[in-house]
């Protein structure tokens, strides 16, 4: 009976099999994925629990400078099963920067960023701009004093442009300051202008990832050696083989969201910020602002920069090119190899080095600028309440170091010989 | 392979030249209905008409008082300045960035040592020229917070912006330029915030 119904299907609409041929039972991945190999599945996962969540918000939510507040606290308190749809969402937002930063480390270990997957990392870095748009939106709309001035101070980074700037926050913001006009157009691109974005960009990032196939952490091309019979000897079919691998990583992965959702939503002020429970008040900022933990790593650089020729815009083109780098990472390294198995001490050091230094900025901008002045030390070499700026300073230096010095080191390094084959097989 | 495919297809000019043109056309109206989408973005009539001036009685402040009062969205801060903090004024010059307030923004009458039409009677707007903050006050007692050599002022808690009691921010602070000063009138027990001789609301 199953298949009859199919075969009518078949007949009618041949694209659902061959589509999924193409793109699951058939599409064949190399067999050594490893660990690093589940973030891609898990940010889709991500995605999908964002949207199902942010869905049964609007349902609730009402984008007005007058009403957001109340009504988010009232999904908290009076709607029944509200708070669980707030906290997967705000647990949601977390979780996707984590999914995607480690995603993106996986690109720099193994190299998966490097040619022909170039238009695959292109697509991913759109995917991370627009996420990070997402999550800017979305932030303003509980219209808490967090929100309220972090919208703020980010509309006036492009503020800071030469020439243009004022205008252009004023447009953005379409009043004279953050205002009932700005929640309302940040709401409508919260929900759904920019996930449509999103769900284009994560189409044609995985169209071109099955055009070109996966990379794996040997960085070889698993598709070249063949058995008599014609199979490939490293590559497996993505359809059940990765499917079930991946359905293990996403029960491990819930398992952690649920624990952190129902103990830890607020996760200390990391992911809920305490401030962010006082109604916005246009007249009083808040005693210490940071911005979410996802974004304080560039937070960090915009602030180590200091004013030139009375103008706060080269550490907000700090902060831009920080990001925009990314997009070059693909010509930035000139490697003749792509995994980092046979890459030599140089990239090794480089990425530790990058890896620290993220970690650092990552901190510091969670903290006020005098985090360190508390070790009274004063003499050592600065004044105490600087120290931390300037440890922002030489993180960020370390941080623009690892993209601008990549053409060099990556050529010089000393680079081990590739195996024929992926190691295990 | 015939003369055809050789060549490429002939080209029927007059149907090439009329695509172009379509084509061309098609662009334009593309370019217009985006006009009204990107207009609807700039602040509305009522955001603009809500840009009134506000007026306050300057004699209810007590020496050393700071008041806040919202003019068109903004924390407007009024402080009517003891002793102590105009003679600090002074003595932080060389640690300032801007300490004649050539590259700020204010009105002629406060472009002076005190930045005020009044030396008792600062007004200000309380955003960080920085990125639109709000600083806070910290008087000269703070000293345990702000480092033994803090003559007292404002202290923007994003990103440590620094500035004395006329609003002057201090060398190495994010900030460029000093606090703005708006546009205002000083009568015996009248601020009006918002206008004066060259403004009229």
């Amino acid at each position: 009976m199953a298949i009859a119904v199919w075969k009518w299907i078949d007949t009618r609409f041949p694209t659902l099999g061959s589509e999924w041929r193409k793109h699951a039972s058939e599409y064949y991945a190399p067999k050594n994925f490893n660990f690093w190999y589940f973030f891609g599945s898990l940010a889709l996962l991500v995605l999908g629990i964002q949207i199902l969540s942010g869905i049964f918000l609007t349902m609730n939510y009402k984008p007005d400078a007058n009403l957001a507040f109340g009504s988010v606290e009232y999904i908290m308190r009076d709607v029944p099963g509200g708070w669980i749809i707030r906290y997967i969402h705000s647990t949601g937002a977390s979780a996707f920067f984590i999914v995607v930063y480690l995603h993106m480390f996986r690109a720099l270990l193994y190299g998966s960023h490097k040619e022909p997957r170039e238009l695959v990392w292109i697509f991913g870095v759109l995917i991370y701009l627009t996420l990070m748009g997402e999550a800017f939106f979305g932030y303003l709309l509980p219209w808490g004093q967090m929100s309220y001035w972090g919208a703020q101070v980010i509309v006036n980074l492009f503020g800071t442009i030469p020439f243009i700037g004022p205008d252009l926050a004023l447009w953005i913001r379409g009043d004279y300051v953050v205002s009932d006009a700005t929640l309302n157009r940040f709401f409508a691109l919260h929900v759904i202008a920019l996930p449509l974005v999103l769900l284009g960009l994560v189409v044609a990032h995985l169209l071109a990832l099955h055009d070109v196939g996966s990379n794996n952490p040997d960085g070889i091309d698993a598709k070249k050696m063949k058995a008599s019979d014609g199979r490939y000897l490293d590559a497996i079919p993505f359809h059940p083989y990765y499917t079930v691998k991946d359905l293990v990583g996403s029960v491990v992965f819930i398992a952690i969201f649920c624990f952190v959702m129902f103990f830890v939503p607020e996760m200390g002020g990391y992911f809920l910020e305490y401030n962010n429970f006082i109604p916005a008040d246009p007249l009083k900022t808040p005693p210490h602002i940071a911005p979410v933990w996802y974004f304080t790593p560039y937070y960090s650089i915009l602030r180590a920069v200091p004013p030139l020729f009375h103008s706060q815009f080269p550490g907000v083109l700090a902060m831009g090119v920080a990001v925009l780098i990314l997009f070059f990472l693909p010509w930035l390294d000139r490697a003749p190899v792509k995994s980092i198995r046979y890459r030599g001490p140089l990239y090794k050091g480089w990425l530790a080095a990058f890896v620290v230094v993220f970690l650092i900025l990552g901190y510091l901008g969670t903290e006020p600028t005098t985090v360190w002045g508390q070790f009274g030390f004063d003499a050592f070499f600065l004044d105490t309440k600087e120290r931390a700026t300037w440890v922002a300073r030489l993180c960020s230096i370390v941080y623009f170091l690892f993209f601008f010095l990549m053409p060099w080191y990556t050529v010089r390094d000393k680079v081990k010989p590739l195996p024929e084959r992926v190691v295990w097989h | 392979m015939n003369e055809h495919e050789k060549v490429g297809p002939k080209v029927n000019r007059t149907r090439r030249t009329l695509v172009v043109a379509t084509s061309a056309v098609g662009a334009a109206a593309g370019v217009g209905v985006a006009v009204p989408f990107v207009a609807s973005l700039w602040p509305s009539e009522r955001a603009r008409a809500a840009g009134a001036p506000v007026e306050l009685d300057p004699s209810r402040i007590a020496p050393g008082e700071l008041a806040v009062i919202e003019w068109r969205g903004k924390p407007v801060w009024v402080l009517r300045r003891t002793k102590e903090m105009i003679e600090s004024l002074k003595s932080v010059e060389p640690r300032l960035a801007d300490p004649q307030s050539k590259a700020s923004e204010q009105p002629k009458y406060a472009q002076n040592e005190y930045r005020s039409a009044n030396p008792e009677l600062l007004v200000l707007v309380g955003v960080c020229t920085h990125l639109g903050c709000s600083p806070q006050e910290k008087r000269a007692e703070a000293k345990a917070e702000m480092g033994a050599d803090w003559p007292g002022g404002f202290y923007c808690p994003c990103h440590g912006s620094k500035f004395d009691f006329a609003g002057r921010v201090f060398k190495g602070s994010p900030a460029p330029i000093n606090l703005e000063v708006p546009p205002y009138t000083l009568t015996d027990n009248k601020l009006v915030i918002g206008e004066d001789e060259k403004n009229k609301a």
